[in-house]
């Protein structure tokens, strides 16, 4: 589990060393993300211990939000002036961002389908 | 020796004072969720992150407990973010075989669904009358909430409030995804999974992974994707707005 978090600690600080020096415009931890994604593939395996210590820490991943989103209540009065159309906005383009993202997904995907059958 | 009653408000300064209490209160207002959460047989609006924030929310209310005094506490959460971002790896990496089977799929859905998530809002914005600092503040709210400030700095939003949006956005989209598709019919694990990643990032990806393992790691695909894709996007379809 240690060994675990550690190396996951470690890619997150190399990621956002390589976003400090690069100024590319993506958190450190994306990059990370990357970076174990590309190393587990060249190894054609995921070590052990990230593997342990990475299924713990997703297995609760909605907890790591409830900080961040206390902060909904404290600032959020800074939106009211705007907030009813706020509101109205955010369900509306969130819903037709998700609709149109699966129903591509969906069309594409038969369509692969189609071209692998003889 | 006397003993006197326990004043309550000394009691509570003692309390508010310790960053311990609000870990242990954040801690005990997840559980308190989840546990609603699995009791309604994760009912999409038995969202737990939405039920904590509420619960903690109320206590820092009654309480007149100041942001930054709770952030204290619930930082050492918070900082667990980081690396639970880059183990999201676990889920893609597992599903390499078929996400390499459908790369088209992924490609075209990624590139059009960047693009509908920032049109769709400076369109509705426009349409709602929004100020152009809370427009530059919303463009980037699909993507997770490190990305989205510095695209909305960027821009010339304002990244506090580009913050609580990206947190909104999630809930709803977390909220949103199951019944959605149920009514889209969209069966597929891997549309579903895609589709909440790129809408709804971090907040949907971990309730595309209570749901099923398939589906988290098409939401973090997405989500890792759609960052990238986002940063390119933001200031280019602004500029086309504006």
């Amino acid at each position: 589990m240690l060994e675990g978090i550690t190396i996951l600690i470690f890619l997150q600080f190399l990621g956002e060393i390589i976003a400090g020096v690069t100024r590319v415009p993506i958190p450190g931890p994306v990059i990370g993300l990357g970076l174990l994604a590309g190393f587990a593939l060249l190894r054609g395996k995921m070590p052990e211990p990230i593997v342990i210590a990475g299924d713990s820490i997703l297995k609760h991943l909605s907890l790591l939000f409830v900080p961040a989103g206390v902060g909904l209540i404290a600032f959020g009065d800074k939106l009211m002036a705007e907030g009813t159309r706020l509101i109205i906005l955010l369900i509306a383009s969130t819903a037709i961002t998700m609709t149109v993202t699966a129903l591509v997904f969906r069309f594409l995907t038969r369509k692969d389908d189609a071209e692998e059958a003889p | 020796m006397t003993f006197r009653p326990l004043d309550p408000t000394v009691f509570w300064i003692y309390l508010a004072e310790q960053p311990l209490f609000f870990l242990a209160l954040t801690l005990a207002a997840y559980l308190i969720g989840d546990r609603i959460a699995a009791s309604t047989g994760r009912h999409p609006v038995a969202n737990p992150v939405l039920i904590a924030i509420l619960l903690v929310g109320a206590v820092l209310l009654v309480s007149g407990t100041p942001h930054a005094r709770y952030f204290e506490g619930a930082r050492f959460i918070h900082v667990l973010l980081g690396p639970a971002t880059v183990a999201l790896a676990l889920p893609v990496f597992r599903n390499r075989a078929l996400i390499a089977k459908q790369w088209r799929a992924i490609a075209g859905a990624l590139f059009i669904g960047a693009v509908t998530g920032i049109a769709s809002t400076l369109a509705l914005a426009k349409l709602l009358g929004l100020s152009s600092a809370t427009i530059a503040s919303v463009a980037p709210k699909s993507v997770t909430a490190a990305i989205a400030m510095g695209i909305a700095e960027q821009v010339g939003g304002v990244p506090q409030i580009t913050a609580v949006i990206v947190i909104a956005t999630g809930i709803l989209g977390a909220i949103m995804v199951t019944p959605l598709m149920n009514l889209l019919r969209i069966k597929d694990y891997a549309a579903r999974g895609f589709a909440v990643g790129i809408s709804a990032h971090g907040i949907g990806t971990a309730r595309a992974l209570q749901v099923n393992e398939k589906a988290g790691a098409y939401a973090a695909l997405g989500m890792a994707l759609n960052g990238l894709m986002t940063a390119i996007l933001v200031p280019l379809l602004l500029w086309l707005f504006l």
